[in-house]
This record gives structure tokens, C-alpha cells and sequence, in this order.
């Protein structure tokens, strides 16, 4: 099996953030945690894109390699998880995650920044597979019961599509193929520009969320 | 006689020496996650069409949700 992975078709995302809901309904995640959220560019700029963003799930995640106490752990599936039980939430990969993936629940008084918390690819954590502990601590697992991360399952434009990642890649060149386009949409011509004449002809596109 | 007390010298560092040996500080993160294979707590259901423990069939499971449930191509050819 290939690793675990998610892709965002940015033709299909309507902005919806039925993603959101269903993670955040999936896994009771805490009041003012976003394990996912949907990002738009060049936000009412008529031809705005939108993309559905968590945790990567990166080959070589920098959160990993920065985390002072190795919280991180990776399964065999290719999916990026960590041990609350170890974590003391000093937020350091939160600065080192591009995607901003890493969240911080302000649950004291004070606003005290607790563990981190993080999509999991609905695999849950360290504890028993479906146990109470990992409910409280990481949310449903998923994975364990045969399922694909909810956030993908419950996407209405089938826009985000998540699982093993031959799977995810070929049902995305599919769609590629059949309406002629879209790899160009998001991609790292969209990122960095496309070379024009040997120079990087293009800017990156504003980024806003919403 | 010197050469012995020099012997006997040389054993007793070493065998002193021997116990400032470094010794592991890892952080002792929880590697022991079970794998999703193994299905669900007991009392749970999987999803059906396959067995808790069977590694294979899980990934066969896992394939066939990802294309039947993502994938609208594989359902009808019409669209555009």
C-alpha cells in the first residue's frame, strides 16, 4: 500500500467547508481548533480558487524534525501522528508546519496554550485502536474501521479526496484527462510561476483567507 | 611484581571506567500504536468486507471505498 494521503481538487471546491463540519463533528474538536479549513486565493477576484487544508501527512514532516521531545510518530500507512501524553504544547511545530496544521486549544482561564492538536487522518493515536482514551484525546479512528477520513467522505463536490495515494492520484488524473484540465490549477506552475523565456515569468497569486 | 600491580591497575580503571558508559535519554514516546489493521476495539463494528486482522484484506477494502466513493468515473462514463 502507498501512503495516506489527501489532494483538494481547487476546480471542484466550492468554499463550502463541509470538510470543517465534519471533522470538527467527527472528532468533538474543541472550541477554537480547526484541525481543517478551506483557504481561498485571489478571494472575489472572479476565477477565485478554493483549497481544503489540514495536516499534509509530509514524507519528511518539519514538525517531526523539530518537536524538542520526538512527540511525533509515523505509522506504517504513511500517516504523521503524535503523543499528547509526551507533547508540552511549546508550539514550536506549529512555526515549522507550512500548512499551518499544528493548533493550539486555549482552554484556561488565562487562555493557556494546551497540547497540540492536529488532523490525524482519522487514525486516531498511540492508545487502542476505538478506545475512550483516544476519542478524548485524538478523535474517532477511522481507519480502524475500515472508513476513510471523514473531511473527504463527506466532501459534496468529492473536491477533497483522501485515502491511499495511488488510489487519490489516480482518480485525480482521471478527471484530469477527462475534462482536458486541471493540473494547472494547483500545481507548482501556480505556486512559483511559470518559466517564461528562461525567467520565472509569473508571481504567486495573493493568498486571502475566508 | 610491578608489571602485576600495573595489570591489576589497568583491569580496576577499566572496570571502573566501564560503568560511566552512556546511557540512553530518549523521551520514551509511544511507538506502540496498533495498527489500523487490526481493527476496531472489541464490541465495535468494522466496515464490512473485511476482518480484523487481516492486513491485505483492509487495503483491498480501503482501494475499493476510495474508488467507489471518490471516484464518479468509475460509475458512469457520461460526464463531462
Amino acid at each position: 500500500m502507498a501512503r495516506m494521503k489527501f489532494i483538494c481538487d481547487s476546480e471542484r471546491c466550492i468554499e463550502c467547508n463541509g470538510c470543517v463540519t465534519a471533522c470538527k463533528a467527527e472528532h468533538d474538536v474543541p472550541w477554537g481548533v480547526n484541525r481543517r479549513r478551506v483557504v481561498t486565493l485571489n478571494d472575489g477576484v472572479p476565477g477565485e480558487k478554493s483549497i481544503s487544508v489540514a495536516c499534509m501527512h509530509c514524507s519528511d514532516a518539519p514538525c517531526m524534525a523539530v518537536c524538542p521531545v520526538d512527540c511525533f510518530y509515523r505509522t506504517d500507512e504513511g500517516v504523521v501522528l503524535h503523543d499528547k501524553d509526551v507533547c508540552i504544547g511549546c508550539g514550536y511545530c506549529s512555526y515549522a508546519c507550512p500548512f499551518g496544521a499544528p493548533q493550539f486549544p486555549s482552554n484556561g482561564t488565562f487562555g493557556l496554550r494546551g497540547k497540540m492538536d492536529k488532523c490525524t487522518f482519522c487514525a486516531g493515536g498511540p492508545e487502542d485502536n476505538g478506545s475512550a482514551a483516544e476519542f478524548e484525546k485524538y478523535g474517532r479512528n477511522r481507519l480502524a474501521e475500515g472508513k476513510l477520513p471523514a473531511c473527504a467522505e463527506m466532501c459534496s463536490t468529492k473536491a477533497l479526496i483522501g485515502g491511499d495515494g495511488d488510489v487519490v492520484a489516480d482518480i485525480f488524473r482521471t478527471r484530469v484527462i477527462n475534462r482536458g484540465k486541471g493540473s494547472e490549477v494547483w500545481g507548482w506552475g501556480t505556486a512559483y510561476g511559470k518559466p517564461v523565456g528562461g525567467t520565472n515569468g509569473g508571481a504567486a497569486p495573493k493568498a486571502g483567507k475566508s | 611484581m610491578s608489571g602485576r600491580f600495573n595489570a591489576a591497575l589497568l583491569l580496576a580503571v577499566a572496570a571502573l571506567l566501564g560503568a560511566c558508559s552512556e546511557k540512553p535519554q530518549g523521551a520514551g514516546t509511544a511507538r506502540h500504536d496498533t495498527p489500523p489493521w487490526q481493527g476496531p476495539a472489541a464490541g465495535q463494528a468494522a466496515d464490512a468486507g473485511w476482518r480484523a486482522g487481516d492486513q491485505a484484506a483492509w487495503q483491498e477494502a480501503l482501494r475499493t471505498r476510495a474508488q467507489r466513493g471518490q471516484n464518479e468515473y468509475t460509475r458512469s462514463t457520461s460526464q463531462p
